[in-house]
């Protein structure tokens, strides 16, 4: 090194082609952790003065150290900026993951969600504080039902996941308010996404699969004979996870409650038809909403989420607490259900997921009803268009026309040595994200791919040129070019084998000392 | 619309190359019954940005921002001072706007997030491991439950009176539908609960809030030997997550699970949500945890990266044998307890836990020294009791209409019991001149 801290002399080449002094390739960075950056004594925040008073903690002594690295605000703000770019995201591509509907995040949605009289509001506020808060609730909840036909809705779950919960809970409170809470199988499709066997079984149901027809669908034959005085519900997807609709819906429906059981119904892919096609008339008694999918509120690299659910007249006294009702002109927030009340419980802290109910309002207020009518119609039309351009190279196992999302399995890959992930990982190297893979179940390796109504035509005929391009490299044999791939990301493929043989959970000094002694 | 791309020709050539003659016709599918011929009548129509900013700035208007007056509302959510930087941090779109990190080459930014995130939660609560979060310090304590329940092979939990009765609910409402039974205890304001004597060889585990809902602080360790000794499991549930910067943590008490709300650290009070449970657990308990987990492992050419991992006790694996049901967890709110949490670092999260006891001390002498205003708790962290000579509920009324947000009255939170009890917070964003405010307020409506 000279004395400005450059190398004198280049480098010899070592072994892996393009390597660096740093590590770094130009703009890509190598980035360490936090806790390897730690120079004790930096601080990246500076705090009012501390008042000269003694402690008063009872019997607990104050803790020792707790092990926390110090950095000043540059270093933050550097590290954090050079991890996010390591990071795909709708905002600088397409994101086309099936059943996750990764759409434009709107920021004016992030603008409303931050203004104090939102953000700044505590939950426990006495209600004369909060007429506003309660005022959006309320107006959100209309927004729902108008939406889906529905009379009730609660908003308290905090994702789908959770609004499965919520929704079955009341569906099993409903039985047993009848006296039959006997009742304990659910019918779930083996389409099904994971979260609701998951889920029907939390609660305490035996889960009992439903098969699949040759085209994608429930198989009402299999179901009527299913039913039977133990079952309590039916849950299933809507458009499914196929990406088709249930053409049966409504038979399937009137056999379910001629059995005496409930339909729940997942609302995941309600994206496809938000605006044209109303639930309410397809005899569902239940319905989750994921508001970060439908209405747009951002994934944020896991959650957060919401996931309200409208509820069919027979299950609207059996609502969570706690929900806003309107008093003459004041909101009133009941938290806690009154003598004789049918309200089952409640799903978590406080009264839901505001931040996510301003932004989901803020996107149904931009679209309104005309923009939303218009969105589904383009969601289903870019599916269909990726579905007729990628039709002949690749196979698709069901006939269309799709919704929101086109499904393809992966005979199209079969004898080449070429698989789904193979694919998924090749199109990260052209610059996509992949679609959604193995999902649902029910097809041979399924690439299953949601493009959502706010991609481009250009953006979709690129994709297309890519993937069309990619399957037909595979037909040609190339296997050890595709599992080679990706090669231009941050990291290359990563041993999640190794990863879950010998956890290593989180970062911890000893070893890492060691290391750096060596 | 300005966020739809597709133009009116693009849609005539889109639908030739399907073979479609309208959008409608891809929806023949679907029941004529459950269609609308157009956009639903009673909904408005589309509006501009300038047209939204005003209707939902018209709502924000209505309510009363903590921030603009003096506030000492806890009781689960605390308002903190929340560094710039961390909210143009997480507004950065490549966070913001990516997915769960399901292709880790492309999501090594939210991974190694996650796993520090992990670490920051382990290392805080003094626990061995911590997951990539839950919705909310309810369902997390309702999850460590469940938890213990499958690690014990038992199905009786029993619940302090010192915990939040938010997450007491949480609890019991899973309990009556999952099967187990969840035993509650009155309100412990006074405090004289005896769990370690109720503890049986039915018992999964207690469940204790450190510092509780009134304030109350506990030390632990002899309550987690008597549970351990009986083969239950203690959980510890943080609603504070700021008095870990300054208290024993509940893993140097023996703690088995600690179940927290992370919101203290990065998210605004959001009138309740979204905010991030924090989970952590010892190692031997790692394969019966709930959620996502991201750990370390290295790429085809050797490097270390990370990738989620132990799925297989996950929702989308083990469907109706998974572990717990939740697939959306709090992501973009743990990156935010992150940012924030190295912000501060070692000397600043111990100073700032160190200044929020501080002020309530000060507080709680000022509020002393009003004639008829009794201090309950010996000790706290930044939250304390109070008794009134009035029912707490119309005082906090009346100090509302004077822009004073005075505290969570008992009643609030258990209803029709202890109609004379405040809960009082403070933390580093009250000033002398607001906690005098307070006192003179208070002494005038009593
Ligand atoms: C079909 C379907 N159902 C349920 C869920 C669960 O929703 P969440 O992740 O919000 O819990 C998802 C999303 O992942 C989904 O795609």
């Amino acid at each position: 090194m000279n004395n400005q801290g450059r190398p004198t002399a280049i480098p010899a080449p070592t072994s892996a082609a393009g390597d660096t002094v740093t590590g770094n390739r130009g703009l890509r960075i190598e980035e360490p952790l936090i806790f390897e950056q730690d120079s004790p004594g930096r601080c990246g925040v500076d705090l009012p003065a501390l008042p000269d008073v003694g402690l008063r903690l009872g019997p607990v002594k104050p803790r020792g150290s707790i092990g926390l690295p110090g950095l000043s605000e540059p270093q933050v703000v550097r590290h954090y900026t050079r991890l996010s770019q390591k990071n795909y995201a709708i905002d600088a591509g397409l994101y086309p993951l099936g059943s996750c509907t990764m759409k434009h995040n709107p920021r004016l949605n992030e603008k409303m969600a931050r203004l104090p009289g939102f953000a700044d509001v505590h939950p426990l506020q006495p209600e004369s504080t909060v007429q506003g808060a309660l005022a959006l609730m309320d107006e959100l909840a209309h927004w729902l039902k108008a939406l889906t036909g529905m009379p009730a809705v609660t908003l308290a779950p905090a994702a789908g996941a959770h609004g499965e919960m919520a929704g079955m809970m009341a569906i099993r409170a409903a039985l047993e308010h009848r006296g039959e809470g006997a009742r304990k199988r659910v019918l779930v499709p083996e389409s099904a996404h994971g979260t609701n066997p998951a889920t029907a079984a939390a609660i305490g149901y035996s889960v009992d699969p439903i098969p699949a027809t040759a085209e994608g669908r429930v198989d009402l034959e299999a179901l009527k004979a299913k039913l039977g005085p133990d079952v309590a519900a039916i849950m299933l997807t809507n458009p499914n996870t196929c990406g088709l609709f249930e053409r049966d819906i409504i038979a399937i429906a009137e056999v379910v409650h001629a059995a005496g059981a409930f339909f729940y119904c997942d609302g995941a892919n309600f994206n496809a038809i938000v605006g044209r096609v109303m639930p309410a008339e397809l005899g569902i008694d239940a319905m989750h909403i994921n508001l970060h999918k439908t209405f747009s509120t951002p994934h944020g690299g896991g959650g957060p989420g919401s996931g309200p659910v409208v509820f069919s007249a027979a299950l609207a006294p059996f609502v969570p607490v706690p929900y806003v009702r309107k008093d003459g002109d004041r909101f009133v927030l009941v938290e806690r259900e009154g003598e004789g009340g049918t309200a089952y419980g409640r799903m978590k802290a406080f009264h839901g997921q505001m931040g996510m109910f301003v932004r989901a309002l803020s996107y149904m207020l931009s679209h309104g009803a005309d923009g939303l009518w218009q969105a589904s119609g383009d969601a289903v039309l870019n599916a269909n268009y990726l579905m007729a351009r990628l039709n002949d190279v690749m196979t698709a196992p069901f006939e269309g026309p799709c919704m929101h999302e086109c499904l393809f399995d992966d005979r199209f890959l079969k004898g080449t040595g070429v698989s789904t992930l193979d694919i998924a990982k090749a199109l990260i190297d052209e610059g996509f994200h992949p679609m959604t893979m193995y999902f649902p179940l029910v097809v041979h390796g399924a690439l299953l791919i949601e493009p959502t109504e706010t991609e481009s035509k250009d953006a979709l005929d690129q994709f297309v040129t890519a993937l069309r391009a990619l399957a037909e490299r595979a037909k040609t044999g190339d296997a050890a070019w595709f599992q080679a791939a990706p090669r231009f990301t941050p990291r290359r493929r990563l041993d999640e084998t190794a990863a879950a043989r010998k956890p290593v959970l989180r970062w911890a000094p000893e070893p890492e000392r060691l290391e750096a002694a060596e | 619309m300005r966020y739809l791309p597709l133009t009116e020709s693009d849609r005539r050539s889109m639908l030739a190359t399907i073979g479609a003659a309208s959008v409608d016709d891809l929806f023949r599918d679907v029941p004529m019954a459950a269609r609308h011929s157009g956009p639903i009548p009673e909904l408005p129509g589309h509006m501009g940005e300038l047209e939204v900013e005003r209707l939902l700035g018209s709502m924000a208007a209505r309510n009363l921002a903590a921030g603009s007056c003096p506030s000492f509302l806890g009781a689960g959510s605390y308002r903190h001072h929340v560094p710039s930087t961390v909210d143009y941090m997480i507004q950065r779109g490549e966070f913001l706007t990516a997915y769960t990190p399901y292709q880790p080459e492309i999501s090594q930014g939210t991974l190694q997030v996650l796993f520090e995130f992990q670490t920051q939660v382990a290392l805080l609560t003094g626990m061995d491991v911590a997951n990539a979060s839950m919705y909310d310090g309810a369902t997390s304590c309702s999850e460590a439950v469940k938890m213990a329940n499958r690690i014990t092979r038992r199905k009786k939990a029993i619940l302090s009176g010192g915990l939040h009765p938010h997450y007491r609910d949480v609890t019991t409402t899973d309990a009556a539908f999952t099967g187990f039974d969840a035993v509650t205890l009155p309100p412990d304001a006074f405090g004289g609960e005896d769990l370690a004597g109720m503890v049986d060889a039915q018992t999964s585990c207690v469940v204790v809030q450190y510092p509780s809902v009134f304030g109350r602080i506990y030390d632990y360790t002899e309550l987690a030997k008597s549970c351990q000794a009986k083969g239950a499991l203690l959980i510890v549930v943080v609603t504070e997550a700021v008095s870990l910067g300054l208290l024993t943590p509940p893993g140097d008490m023996g703690a088995d699970i600690v179940a927290a709300e992370g919101q203290s650290f990065g998210n605004p009070l959001n009138f309740g949500g979204p905010y991030v449970g924090l989970f952590a657990c010892k190692e031997k308990y790692v394969r019966q945890m709930p959620g996502r987990l991201c750990g370390q492992t290295v790429d085809a050419d050797g490097k270390r990266g990370f990738v989620l991992t132990l799925s297989t006790r996950e929702q989308h694996i083990r469907r109706e044998k998974a572990t717990s049901n939740i697939c959306t967890n709090s992501g973009l709110c743990a990156l935010a307890f992150s940012i924030h949490v190295s912000l501060l670092g070692e000397e600043g999260l111990a100073g700032l836990a160190r200044l929020n006891h501080a002020k309530a001390v000060q507080l709680a002498e000022k509020l002393a020294g009003v004639k008829g205003v009794e201090v309950v708790n010996d000790a706290f962290f930044n939250e304390f009791t109070v008794k009134l000579p009035k029912p707490a509920a119309g005082v906090v009324e009346t100090l509302a209409q004077r822009r004073i947000l005075a505290g969570v009255p008992a009643s609030r939170l258990f209803p029709g019991e202890h109609p004379d009890l405040l809960l009082v917070a403070a933390t580093e964003t009250n000033t002398d001149s607001d906690m005098d405010a307070f006192a003179q307020a208070l002494a005038e409506v009593l």
